[in-house]
């Protein structure tokens, strides 16, 4: 069952025009050159090629900037001379250049930069492809990324006019929409005048709201993606999928109609669903029967081709959801996702602790039971000391001690923390806060700040109603709300900021949750007066990830624009799931 | 009219030469101007004047005095010259002045005799001094070539880029050249000179010597040569009186001139314009100034005053003590209209716009006349480019008249021309005015490199601000090029006024440029640094709303840690790396470290750096800091990364340990320990045992320990390391369930309870798919988890009794669900039954 959209529902932006901006700039560079022999992935084992001229598209990382050196090194020592050339996407940085320096071939290589930093994955959804800005800002401290957020947003504006409402929270949204603003003012007049297609934009951290992701996903794309992991919109499906001895990349995006009916939709539909389109499918083939020639010819030409095709999709997908169950079933999924709910609902914590305490008892998977850690410590407001120090030292006996290290990540981006006595976290919270008002102190970054910084998640829930109460069952068939994508347990929180200050149009109102997210300083509006902006785009919404998002939170978002007749477009840094962000704050060495 | 070409004066059959008054000078100067040493840019530029020159006295009265007036002879500087002896001159392309001192410096100055630079023409001739010099302008720039006292030339040919070139020798030249010139061929500068009857020219590479064709006999010496402005004809006196004309590749001739004088000129300069019909050379002697060109008779006039002449793209001015004139070739357009009798189209319609304003028909007449013809579009187009071509307002505007009457006549005739004419001599009368004294032409304006954009640099160079932003605005110039450019000049000049204090200069800056777009005020700032005042750079810089931009500058002026916050501002990763590695090397150590400190976002960045690329740097921040949680990661870290050996990797441990004590981390120095004690065990197995133990986890090394079936030892290490009784459970049985050791598991389970149960038994075996094995420890199952127990191992019926007996209804559904089919059906029946009967009660 897929939910038609409102019939006033507007009309979503072009975005391939984004992919025709890169390509041709690509091209352009690629020309400067000669023509492209071979593509070779940037591994650090050297480059087989023969050739006299070696182009390196790369990331601006040191490490792909060491790869580079040794290679241009080891030519020199091998006596041999060739060109190169680096392009760095999406921008250049000035220490990569400076690595290049101390490696000495600065001058041997010259540098380029291909400004691609918006890929449209789908027609709603567009991705910088940063995976790294999740560890860099919100572990490291390191901002250079917000740049390249700043700088996507202007390319989008000049595109697709201005964004006559713009919200925010979080310190890193503020950061990038006021260098954003920067931006706009330098090139002023170029957008003027433009009729705003994007009504709204609303950026969020990702550390607003950690929660959500990391919840197991039960919508299909998310769960997909969990199983498979999608990469750039295509997944891998391997041979158990495809019932053939080989895999098959598939893409994944709103072109292919079967996957568009069931990628919002909760597991325990989707093969309901499917089995249906199979039925109805096999109908059609059946008209085939009784049909005269003319009626066979115009079938053949015109039908055969859409249902052949169809039913190509429709049965990777059942492969896929059959492989899935067989996944899920084997370690316990409902355990699991009932664990989850208590997490989130706040009830047998003690239960909850020690099926996280089996978890890792069993080594079911380093990964997951890091997951449910920090699911509890955020939930919690942190463990309890004796929890904190016996779940890791079970961590630690189970995975290896160099978790140690993850362990001290996660604590600096307050995703696994220590429940303090509470006179002194209110100490350190007053002196934080004091270091935050303090406006100089504002605009610096501390990514250290975290430390104390307290969830407050049972609070915000209280506040935002995020636990549906529900008599009797949850109709899964038919939602009524965004708690249908974690099973009717839980509004994503995210979403529901989203909601609840585009129903307000501000902030107003929502103080005390904002001063619950530790975001008092960083929630804005700022709304454009004149009413350039026709009613059709006000119902148009960028929502910025900074940090990654999930495909539940685009489901759940997706689900609420069809309740209110809006359409939501998302840009985010990376799709990210549970799995991606315990990877992301992992040191374990490679 | 009718006296309007009495100062005509034809030159053959087809040319008419006119010379008009473009100003009477307000010079007022006390010498003559033979006296002095005198030099005029081109494009009605100024005039420098240098007095005194030869005198050597040392009297401060008596010192050379350097003048610069502007064209009208309004005095622009006045300086008491304290250099070297000058020898030469002249005026560059940007319009500085180039003076060429007897020792081969060359001073260079601004309009305002503000000194700005020197260069040197190198060791040679400075030895050799110099015995002349000319400054010439070439399409790169403007150039000096100087004749050394051994005869010798060096020049280069932009003086913006200096590259000295010493022309090779001229054989057999023992004294100076009678006279000589610069030539300009092929891109490459030339050297002509005339030694006696011969001619040589001289490149860089070599000299030859090249005789003129045609050139009359009995010549023993050439008195003066003179090129054109462009470099395509010379001309060259000779002593026997004649002038001989021709292209300056000396390939051709025009055509020669008997002037009947022997006297050397004075000057003598080209005057002809592109595309003119006649070319033709001025020659000026002490009273005498003669116009020849390619016809039997010249044209003479009679200088009352010492003159000096200044060869123009389309013309020549004349200067003198009282008054300033321009002699050029009647442009087509006027001859045509203005022609006695002419009957052209243009003087036409020029008759019939006066009859028509003395309301008289006959302007009607001669409109039909022009009609009749077809030639009225010819007619108006006249009137418009001789409007161009005049001087005098009055005339330009009659003109103009004359057009715009035609045009009314005409049915699409594309107003451009005339509109643009309009503005352009709007801007031109502008200029020409007495008080700006640029006596620029329409045809230097519009058809050579003299753009708008040149004529307001030369405006703001003048300092003339205001009129300036006002033919910008006339002319509707975009901001960026037009006002704001001449704002920021304006602000430029505006800091260099040593005399008004920082903060009124940058408020009275701030107050005129406002948030003008595209004014740079870091470019201000630069320039106030570049004159010394660095405070009023900083106060400057604050205008600025790029914080990117101010960067540079500051660290320019050594204000690193502004720098650096000002970085940090601008959200500029980049540029905050920039100014990192600039303190750096500026600090040393522990202040760099310190002002790290102050800032977090510099502080992870470089930390970023360091991670990767200077690992002990890290290490030395963190001690700085007594950071020392992290600095027991770094340890660890450097235990899995950097070393190899077993002794290195607990080496790095131990001061991981110690560090994590230091940082009240006892957990972590624990877990170190443990860690330390693990490998040093596991590399005791490995001795031991054989296989594989190294960097696995504790689990993991008493799992492979079962698996190896050393169960006396895996339990020893759960002692040591106190592997908890749970954990040791689910390792032990899973271990065995994974060799299939049924009957060791057996004993295990029964060794005491389980403190986790029998489930997980149960699970484990159906897991290896040992029913038989399972429903061993099935019945074992304390009763909450009986059931679950006795499906997992099929025993459905029996489940159901349990659950019955529980009478749990989430129990009694679970079963219900298990019921498949017909085997089940009794079963399933029987639930429904106590069911019911539950609901009885």
């Amino acid at each position: 069952m897929a939910f038609p959209h409102r019939p006033d529902a507007p009309e979503l932006p072009d975005f391939s025009m984004l992919k025709r901006l890169a390509r041709d700039q690509l091209i352009y560079l690629l020309e400067q050159q000669h023509e492209v022999d071979k593509l070779y992935k940037v591994e650090n084992k050297p480059a087989l090629s023969s050739n006299e001229q070696l182009c390196f598209l790369v990331r601006p990382r040191i490490k792909n900037m060491r790869y580079i050196a040794n290679l241009v090194n080891a030519d020199k020592l091998a006596g041999r001379t060739r060109k190169y050339k680096v392009i760095f996407s999406p921008q250049k940085f000035y220490a990569c250049e400076m690595v290049l320096e101390e490696e000495g071939i600065y001058g041997d290589v010259s540098c380029d930069e291909w400004a691609f930093s918006l890929l449209p994955l789908d027609v709603d959804l567009l991705s910088m492809e940063l995976p790294e800005f999740f560890r860099d800002y919100f572990l490291e401290g390191d901002q250079r990324w917000i740049n390249t957020v700043a700088q996507a947003l202007h390319l989008l504006s000049t595109l697709y006019g201005s964004f006559p409402n713009c919200y925010g929270i979080g310190r890193c949204a503020k950061m990038s929409y006021e260098l954003w603003r920067k931006l706009e003012e330098e090139e002023d007049g170029e957008t003027k005048g433009r009729r705003p297609e994007i009504g709204h934009i609303f950026l969020l951290d990702r550390d607003v709201d950690f929660v959500t992701a990391l919840c197991s996903q039960v919508v299909y794309e998310g769960l997909v993606d969990d199983t498979f992991r999608i990469k750039c919109g295509s997944v891998d499906f391997g041979p158990e999928v495809t019932s053939s001895d080989k895999s098959l990349k598939v893409l994944l995006n709103a072109e292919d109609k079967v996957f568009n009916e069931i990628r919002n939709e909760h597991f325990s539909n989707v093969f309901g669903f499917l089995s249906q389109k199979a039925r109805n499918l096999q109908a059609q083939y059946d008209r085939r029967r009784g049909m005269d020639i003319k009626q066979m010819k115009n079938f053949v030409s015109q039908e055969l081709k859409g249902l052949k095709q169809e039913h190509r999709l429709l049965s990777l997908h059942i492969g896929a959801c059959e492989s899935i169950m067989k996944k899920k079933t084997k370690q316990d999924f409902q355990e699991l996702i009932k664990t989850e709910h208590a997490l989130l609902e706040g009830f047998n914590i003690r239960e909850s602790t020690s099926y996280i305490e089996e978890h890792i008892d069993r080594q079911v998977s380093p990964i997951e039971s890091l997951r449910l850690m920090c699911l509890l410590s955020i939930t919690e407001n942190g463990l309890i000391p004796k929890d904190y120090r016996s779940l890791k030292t079970q961590y630690l006996q189970s995975y290896g001690p160099d978790h140690l290290l993850t362990f001290s990540n996660l604590r600096r981006a307050g995703l696994l923390t220590e429940q303090a006595p509470g006179d002194t976290l209110t100490a350190v919270e007053s002196k934080v806060s004091k270091l935050v008002t303090d406006k100089a102190a504002g605009k610096i970054t501390d990514a250290f700040s975290s430390l104390a910084k307290r969830s407050n998640f049972r609070a915000i829930s209280k506040k935002l109603n995020l636990i549906p109460r529900v008599d009797g069952e949850y109709d899964l068939k038919v939602p009524r709300d965004m708690a249908y994508v974690f099973s009717g347990a839980y509004v994503p929180l995210s979403c529901r900021i989203v909601e609840q200050v585009l129903e307000r149009r501000s902030w107003q109102g929502l103080d005390e949750v904002v001063r619950l997210l530790n975001c008092s300083e960083f929630a804005f509006t700022d709304m454009t007066k004149d009413d350039k902006a026709s009613s059709e785009s006000l119902r148009l919404i960028l929502v910025v990830f900074l940090g990654g998002c999930t495909f539940s939170e685009v489901s759940a978002l997706r689900f609420l624009g069809r309740e209110k007749g809006y359409r939501f477009i998302f840009l985010t840094t990376a799709v990210t799931n549970s799995a991606r962000l315990m990877e992301a704050m992992s040191e374990v060495k490679a | 009219m009718d006296c309007y070409t009495a100062n005509w004066n034809p030159l053959g059959d087809s040319a008419f030469y006119r010379k008009y008054e473009l100003y009477s000078m307000d010079w007022d100067l006390k010498e003559e101007l033979r006296d002095c040493l005198v030099a005029a840019a081109p494009y009605g530029g100024p005039i420098a004047l240098l007095r005194n020159p030869w005198r050597k006295e040392k009297t401060a009265s008596m010192r050379p005095v350097l003048d610069i007036y502007s064209a009208s002879g309004m005095p622009l500087a006045s300086l008491l010259w304290k250099s070297g002896p000058v020898v030469s001159l002249g005026w560059s392309a940007e319009e500085e002045l180039l003076c060429v001192q007897e020792d081969g410096a060359v001073l260079v100055y601004g309009l305002h005799g503000d000194f700005r630079r020197h260069f040197s023409m190198g060791n040679e001739v400075l030895q050799n001094r110099v015995l002349d010099a000319r400054i010439f302008h070439t399409e790169f720039g403007s150039g000096v070539a100087i004749l050394t006292g051994a005869h010798r030339f060096t020049l280069s040919a932009n003086v913006g880029d200096l590259k000295l070139r010493r022309m090779p020798e001229v054989p057999g030249l023992q004294s100076a050249p009678s006279c000589w010139t610069t030539l300009c061929q092929d891109r490459v500068a030339q050297i002509l000179l005339a030694v006696g009857p011969d001619l040589y020219l001289l490149d860089h590479a070599a000299c030859s010597a090249v005789t003129p064709p045609g050139l009359a006999p009995g010549v023993s010496s050439f008195l003066q040569m003179a090129v054109s402005f462009t470099y395509r004809h010379l001309a060259l006196f000779t002593d026997t009186g004649y002038i001989w004309m021709g292209t300056a590749s000396l390939k051709e001739k025009l055509c020669e001139f008997n002037c009947n004088i022997r006297a050397p000129p004075k000057q003598m300069v080209w005057c002809s314009r592109p595309r003119s019909k006649e070319r033709a050379v001025v020659v000026a002697w002490e009273r005498r100034l003669m116009v020849v060109g390619d016809a039997p008779e010249s044209i003479q006039f009679v200088l009352d005053e010492d003159s000096y002449l200044v060869p123009e793209l389309d013309g020549v001015r004349i200067f003198s003590r009282s008054t300033h004139e321009f002699l050029h070739e009647v442009p087509v357009a006027s001859e045509e209209i203005f022609k006695i009798a002419s009957m052209a189209p243009g003087a036409l319609l020029l008759e019939a716009q006066k009859e028509y304003e003395k309301e008289s028909q006959k302007a009607d007449e001669y409109l039909r006349e022009i009609q009749e013809l077809g030639q009225l579009t010819q007619a108006v187009q006249q009137c418009i480019e001789a409007a161009g071509h005049e001087h005098q307002p009055d005339m330009q505007k009659s003109l103009l008249r004359a057009a715009s009457f035609g045009k009314c006549f005409l049915d699409r005739f594309p107003p451009d021309s005339f509109v643009h004419m309009c503005q352009d001599l709007r801007v031109l009368n502008a200029v020409r005015d007495y008080h700006i004294g640029i006596p620029l032409t329409y045809r230097k304006y519009r058809y050579k490199q003299l753009t708008i954009q040149v004529l307001l640099d030369r405006l703001v160079l003048r300092r003339l601000y205001p009129l300036a932003i006002q033919i910008c605005e006339y002319l509707r110039l975009p901001e960026v090029q037009g006002v704001s450019r001449i704002l920021a000049h304006w602000a430029c000049y505006k800091v260099q006024q040593k005399d008004v204090s920082d903060e009124d200069v940058a408020r009275a800056i701030n107050q005129k440029l406002g948030d003008t777009p595209g004014v740079s005020y870091s470019d201000i700032a630069a320039r106030a640094y570049g004159c010394g005042r660095t405070e009023l750079a900083i106060k400057l810089l604050e205008y600025e709303p790029r914080s990117g931009e101010q960067v540079p500058l500051l660290l320019k002026m050594k204000r690193s840690k502004l720098a650096l916050s000002k970085a940090i501002e601008s959200g500029d990763t980049d540029l905050v790396f920039t100014v990192l590695l600039h303190l750096k090397n500026e600090l040393n150590r522990g202040d760099f470290f310190m002002t790290l400190r102050n800032q977090p976002m510099a502080l992870s960045l470089y930390r970023q750096f360091c991670k990767h690329q200077e690992l002990e740097t890290l290490k030395d921040l963190y001690n700085q800091d007594d950071n020392h949680q992290e600095l027991g990661s770094f340890h660890i870290r450097a235990s899995y990364a950097a070393e190899e050996r077993i002794e290195g990797r607990v080496a790095a441990l131990q001061t991981a340990a110690d560090a994590f004590y230091k940082a009240k981390n006892e957990f972590a120095a624990k877990a170190t320990e443990d860690q330390m004690r693990l490998l040093r065990l596991q590399r005791r197995l490995e001795d031991e045992l054989g296989g594989q133990f190294l960097d696995l986890s504790l689990h993991d090394t008493a799992t492979t320990l079962i698996l190896g079936g050393h169960n006396k030892r895996a339990e020893q290490l759960a002692r040591d390391f106190r592997i908890p009784d749970k954990r040791l459970w689910w390792l032990k049985l899973t271990a065995l369930a994974d060799l299939e050791d049924w009957e060791e598991l057996e004993k295990f389970s029964k060794s005491k309870k389980s403190p986790i149960g029998y489930l997980p038994f149960v699970e484990i075996c159906m897991k290896q798919h040992n029913k038989y094995e399972a429903k061993k420890y099935a019945s074992r199952v304390g009763p909450e988890q009986k059931v679950k127990a006795l499906l997992l191992v099929g025993d459905v019926a029996q489940a159901a009794d349990v659950a019955i007996e529980h009478r749990n209804e989430a129990e009694l559904s679970l079963v219900l669900s298990h019921c498949t089919g017909a085997t089940d059906g009794a079963t399933a029946d029987k639930i429904q039954r106590a069911r019911a009967q539950a609901q009885k009660k």
